[in-house]
């Protein structure tokens, strides 16, 4: 177990700069995703304290100590990737003894460890087959096997569920979250999924274009996004954005409104805004509500409904051009056509002065 | 992609026709042909008609046999010898010339003899010329196949790596490939050259003069050798590109999981590279087999099968029978013993190297 430090790290290849000035600190024990959306440098990032790729500029310290030069199997890293990267040849005892070999284990003490790991992944009858005659999600558990063996300090996960199945994505994310629990090993985890980011994290780093966003624990995150981006990337179904032009400000507050919508005052959050310009108004589709007659803050039409069970999902379009999405109680039944009053408690409504 | 074209059964053997025409024009029918002609007694010209001779062409080629001849004893029983104290034997002749005695080794001409308890074991054979090719062709295969493949692979390790310009080396090491076997043969002779030949005076500068020069080509004891050299040149290049494909075809996420790991250079090559590597090793071996079997236009325009038929060998051996001497049934049966050969050779490797 150990913290992780990331000061100003920056990753060039050639003259293309892909990570551009990173800091981020991890805690023991502490379970952090980089999330982004595909090419924002979470990899990149992942591979630098892996020590997979040269750090160019910046310090990399794990435990104290600056990491930046020493071998990746000098780091007391354990990584688990995408592809799984076991090897085909090998049983999969073999495979999650593999570090133990190399670094020339007594054998009891590595049969010891291995039998451990594989109690751990539930796959004590899968030990003597050979990868081929594995699925996705056992590979998958193989891998994070062998990292288990390694006794590491940091494990870092690279978008390790991605090439799973839906339904097998679930059990192994959950069982990824007990993992955590079990070892209490720091973990830093990539992924592309907000999903995974909000049930896995204990701190979530939303990453773009190879800078930070936001980083903080995943309801913080989801409800005072600190801007445009991460208010659109975190929430499913993703909040509803609607350009307004500012009206009034005032303390903790501005006044705004749009031809769709009826002047409205939301808290700034501490954002400057200047008078008249345009801006954003963020609604999540969870609190847009029918209104009571005469209520409504804008108008929207029944486009289309989608039934998901604990929710139905509303698409409206509204006066000017935007389609917005609401999701409301199961058992409301709406008709695709209807033309309906639409409301929302300003309080939770978040403005930014930035445009899409 | 499920055009009619490509799910239709005629398109496709529409498409492999030419190539199985092709295979059935030159390699079916030809060898069937040979597999008549060598038994016959079929001249390349010759105004006797044909006449089916059964397997007498293969009895001739293959018929080999031991013979013991005892020292030979003046009238008191004591061996005689020469001035040098050697036992002397009586003459080979006298047992495969026109002697009752001894009709199986009538017309046999001996190969070589060893000395054995106090007689001599003499290797008779109709055919000697025949059994020193087909040793010539096996000595040839033993040394080339494993030294060309080893130098190949190393090669391509050395070429596979990330470097500026190491296009340039891959171009190099290839280069020998692309010029025509029979050019670099003829250049090779000039170096080879025993009075101003450019190896002599290499070897000649290097050891400052003490050594003092000989006739690569001109000594049975050096010239199969020296061929053997030249043809593990000339076609490595093209045995690096076969390896470097299979390199290529490495997963590079194994090779990161396993310095992850901490595995040393030796150790990711044997638990990596080798096992990725092991349907090309079949491949490589297979046909670096073949192709030496097939040995023939090195020996064609540096040596003619000299001296002393230390370098002839199966090929040139057909050829030269077929239509150096007109005996287009006994070439003929050389190919059928060749290909059998081959055959077997190349069913062992298969056996061997067989996916478990
Ligand atoms: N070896 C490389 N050479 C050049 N550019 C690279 C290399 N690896 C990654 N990149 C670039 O760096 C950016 C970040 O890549 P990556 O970290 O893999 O993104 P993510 O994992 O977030 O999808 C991408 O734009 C990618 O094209
Ligand atoms: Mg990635």
């Amino acid at each position: 177990m150990a913290n992780v430090k990331l000061r100003g790290i920056r990753k060039s290849y050639g003259k293309t700069e892909v990570i551009k000035g990173v800091d981020i600190d991890i805690k023991d024990g502490e379970f952090v995703v980089f999330v982004g959306p595909s090419g924002c440098g979470k990899s990149t990032l992942l591979r630098m304290i892996a020590g997979l790729e040269d750090i160019t500029d910046g310090t990399l310290e794990i435990d104290g100590t600056r990491v930046n030069d020493l071998e990746p199997s000098k780091r007391g890293i354990a990584m688990v990737f995408q592809t799984y990267a076991i090897f085909p040849h090998m049983t999969v005892r073999e495979n999650v003894a593999f570090g133990l070999t190399i670094n020339k284990m007594k054998k009891a003490e590595k049969d010891a460890k291995v039998d451990d790991a594989a109690r751990i992944l539930q796959m004590e009858h899968l030990m003597d087959r050979r990868p081929s005659e594995l699925s996705g999600g056992q590979r998958q558990r193989v891998a994070i096997g062998r990292a288990i063996v390694r006794d590491p300090k940091v494990f870092l996960f690279d978008e390790p569920l991605s090439n799973l199945d839906a339904a097998l994505r679930m059990d192994m994310r959950m069982e990824i979250g007990k993992l955590h629990q079990d070892l209490g090993a720091s973990m830093i985890y990539v992924t592309h999924d907000q999903v995974e980011a909000m049930t896995l994290a204990d701190k979530i780093v939303v990453l773009k274009d190879g800078l930070v966003m936001q980083a903080g624990a995943p309801m913080e995150l989801y409800h005072e996004p600190a801007n445009l981006f991460v208010a659109g990337f975190l929430g499913a179904p993703s909040m509803n954005f609607l350009k307004v032009t500012v009206d009034e400000i005032g303390g903790d507050w501005v006044q705004v409104s749009s031809d769709a919508l009826a002047s409205v005052k939301v808290p700034n959050k501490g954002r400057a805004f200047t008078f008249g310009q345009t801006a954003t108004l963020g609604i999540r589709p969870q609190y847009l509500t029918a209104a009571p007659d005469g209520q409504g803050m804008l108008n929207g039409k029944v486009i289309l409904t989608e039934r998901l069970g604990s929710e139905t999902v509303v698409n409206l379009a509204v006066a000017d051009g935007t389609t917005l999405i609401a999701a409301i109680a199961e058992d409301a039944v709406l008709v695709p056509g209807d033309d309906m009053a639409w409301t929302f408690d300003p309080a939770v409504a978040h403005a930014f002065p930035e445009v899409s | 992609m499920a055009s009619k074209l490509t799910t239709s059964n005629r398109a496709g053997w529409a498409f492999a026709l030419p190539g199985f025409g092709l295979i059935l024009l030159f390699i079916v029918i030809p060898f069937f042909f040979a597999f008549y002609l060598s038994l016959t007694n079929q001249r390349l010209v010759s105004p006797n008609p044909t006449e089916y001779v059964g397997f007498s062409n293969y009895e001739k080629l293959l018929s080999i046999s031991v013979l013991t001849i005892e020292p030979e004893v003046d009238t008191a029983g004591v061996v005689l010898r020469d001035d040098a104290g050697e036992a002397q034997y009586p003459r080979v002749r006298s047992f495969t010339r026109n002697n009752p005695d001894f009709p199986q080794y009538d017309g046999m001409r001996e190969w070589f003899r060893w000395h054995w308890g106090g007689t001599a074991k003499v290797v008779v054979a109709t055919d000697v010329v025949f059994w020193k090719s087909l040793r010539n062709t096996l000595m040839f295969v033993l040394v080339v196949a494993p030294v060309q493949a080893a130098l190949a692979l190393g090669l391509a390790l050395l070429v596979n790596q990330k470097l500026r310009g190491i296009n340039i080396y891959r171009a190099i090491y290839f280069m020998p490939v692309v010029v025509s076997i029979v050019v670099v043969s003829l250049l090779f002779r000039f170096i080879y050259d025993g009075n101003d030949g450019l190896l002599n005076n290499i070897l000649s500068f290097l050891t400052f003069g003490l050594f003092e020069g000989r006739d690569w080509l001109g000594s049975p004891d050096t010239a199969l050798g020296a061929i053997k050299a030249m043809s593990i040149w000339q076609a490595v290049g093209f045995h690096m590109v076969i390896w470097l494909s299979g390199l290529q075809t490495i997963s590079p996420t194994l090779y990161e999981a396993s310095s992850i790991e901490g595995a040393s250079k030796w150790q990711t090559f044997r638990y990596v590279t080798w096992p990725g590597l092991r349907n090309t090793a079949v491949l490589v071996i297979i046909v670096i087999t073949m192709q030496a079997f097939a040995l023939f236009a090195q020996i064609d325009v540096m040596t003619n099968g000299g001296p002393l038929d230390s370098t002839t060998t199966l090929v040139f051996q057909a050829v030269e029978r077929g239509y150096g001497k007109q005996d287009i049934s006994g070439a003929a049966a050389i190919s059928v013993v060749l290909f059998l050969i081959v055959l077997s050779i190349s069913m062992l490797q298969r056996y061997i190297t067989r996916a478990r």
